[in-house]
């Protein structure tokens, strides 16, 4: 490679960086004047303590940010992002990101809600449900590893829907594994026993940006007047 | 086909969760033997299908009284409250139809503000995803990528766990490995940018651990992964308060995780070739500033191995 295309590719790769990082800076800069500066009150009560109602699993991709789709502003949600928006059961043994990011939230901030958003187009449930059952792991060793988490709902969506298109049947599966994360939430200890005194409230949703809707539901737990019996 | 399930108290909800070729799979009986101190108790026993795959044998969840799902479709419903919802005395918590309520606000705002006035943006977006960005950021509430640094939807792949940690690719837990497979490797994303920030918690919990930390503690297992950071900043700064050790740990904390990006042999072939930048961002929300810096890979690659990574450009806004 002669020295000059060389400097070239140098100066394209150092382009693209730097137009990256304008990118982010603009993005900062207008932040601190029209949102920081104009509410000092909120901003140094938020740099002693955090107080979010709410705890929110949401999926990694890049058209579904709560901040964006539900508003939420500094301060209000604890929201951990991963592929697929997903909660492995409790076990001890793995998995302790998760775990850690539920227990600080739920023990130390005590959150009210616990909310799941699905989505549609979703890269990791189409991956869960593309996985060939007995067939040998593909170089997406990570990935498979983690989405599997999600094969109850997709056994459950492949017996039940299977003369679906694979199309339909992804979409029934975001909602599905939906389902299956707000059922794994309650095996975390932590969670149920909050759940069972009424202090945590776990709520599902599915944003479609195809159609631009919103679902949402709630797992709903609550106690009747008492009966004695004497 | 719109996803609206119905229930009923008692009822096994229509829920394809639910729903299945065997009768049910969530059986409700009130429990006769509970005691008549305050609230009168249902057994939930739920099956091992629920649960897939995993090992579960029959679980007894006892729940106060009614477990009931209801559904709510935002693009249906006009203002009216949620049917049949009663406040009792006991729940402490926010009242439900407020939370619906504001849910509903907000997303219809987005919709208005956002969606509609873009509509074309969207639908390209629906079709594919390109963002140029993956972010790795702590769950922390204040700390907002999309907030502070502007992204929009399609800007930036988010990662968001405590203590905005990357493990090593040979070992730890695999949420994250995950995601930075699927961004690098599937979308080709061109730069990745890990952000931490002051008053850190999980950073404030690793410095806190005595040695290995509390084996049964989430948290503790999870920021072990940043522990050669706490080496680090120990071996320089244990003679200041503890706070400073924290900031500094903050910090130290972006540059390892970025050297264990460079262990992904996928991630470093990507750097090398130019075709993967990988920065590093502190965002002190006490001052309002934001540091940023980038991974010189060629310098790095000059260092002895282990004594971390060259910087440049950096600055500070």
């Amino acid at each position: 490679m002669s020295t000059e295309s060389y400097d070239e590719l140098e100066e394209h790769k150092s382009n693209k960086s730097s137009d990256a990082v304008e990118r982010i800076q603009s993005g900062f800069i207008h932040f601190k004047t029209h949102k920081y500066l104009k509410k000092p009150s909120l901003y140094n009560a938020l740099a002693k303590s955090q107080n979010p109602k709410f705890l929110v699993f949401a999926c990694s991709d890049s058209r579904v940010s709560p901040a964006h789709i539900v508003n939420f502003q500094p301060g209000e949600a604890f929201e951990i992002r991963n592929i697929a928006n997903m909660v492995p059961l409790f076990d001890k043994t793995q998995h302790s990101g998760t775990g850690a990011a539920m227990e600080y939230p739920i023990t130390k901030l005590n959150v009210e809600n616990i909310l799941v958003i699905g989505h549609s187009r979703c890269g990791g449930i189409e991956a869960l449900m593309s996985i060939e059952d007995d067939a040998a792991p593909n170089k997406s060793i990570f990935i498979e590893d983690w989405v599997k988490i999600g094969t109850a709902a997709k056994n459950r969506i492949k017996q039940e829907f299977g003369d679906l298109s694979f199309e339909e049947q992804c979409t029934l599966c975001e909602k599905e594994a939906v389902n299956v994360t707000l059922a794994n939430l309650l095996s975390y200890p932590f969670v149920r026993e909050r759940v069972e005194k009424g202090k945590l409230a776990l709520r599902g949703a599915h944003y479609d940006f195809v159609n631009g809707t919103f679902e949402l539901w709630e797992l709903d737990v609550k106690t009747t007047t008492a009966f004695t019996f004497s | 086909m719109l996803f609206v399930p119905c229930c009923r108290i008692f009822e096994t909800p229509n829920f394809p969760f639910m729903a299945s070729s065997s009768p049910t799979h969530l059986s409700l009986s009130l429990d006769p033997s509970s005691s008549s101190s305050s609230t009168s108790l249902l057994n939930l026993q739920t099956q091992r299908t629920i649960f897939g795959s995993k090992d579960f044998e029959k679980t007894h969840l006892r729940i106060p009284v009614s477990f009931r799902k209801k559904a709510v479709n935002l693009q249906m419903m006009a203002s009216e409250k949620t049917p049949g919802l009663t406040q009792e005395a006991t729940v402490d918590r926010e009242d439900n139809t407020d939370v619906f309520d504001d849910m509903k606000q907000r997303f219809l705002a987005f919709k208005k503000h956002k969606y509609m006035d873009n509509l074309e943006h969207f639908k390209k977006l629906a079709d594919a995803q390109a963002p140029k960005f993956l972010v790795i950021a702590c769950a922390d509430s204040r700390v907002c990528p999309s907030a502070i640094l502007g992204f929009q939807p399609g800007d930036a792949f988010t990662v968001r766990n405590i203590a905005n940690l990357v493990p090593s690719y040979e070992s730890g837990p695999t949420e994250t490995k995950a995601a930075l497979e699927f961004s690098v490797n599937t979308l080709n994303v061109e730069n990745i940018l890990i952000i931490g920030h002051s008053r850190c918690g999980g950073i404030q919990a690793l410095m806190s651990m005595q040695g290995e930390g509390d084996s049964r503690s989430f948290i503790h297992n999870w920021v072990k992964v940043g522990k050669k950071a706490k080496e680090s900043t120990k071996a320089v700064a244990s003679n200041l308060h503890f706070d400073h050790q924290c900031q500094h740990c903050e910090k130290a904390s972006i540059n390892h995780s970025l050297e264990r990006l460079l262990g992904y042999p996928w991630i470093e072939e990507k750097v090398r070739k130019g075709s993967l930048s990988l920065h590093g961002g502190y965002y002190d929300f006490i001052n309002c500033t934001f540091e940023k810096w980038t991974v010189d890979y060629g310098e790095s690659r000059g260092k002895k191995e282990g004594s971390g990574i060259a910087v440049k450009n950096r600055s500070v806004w």
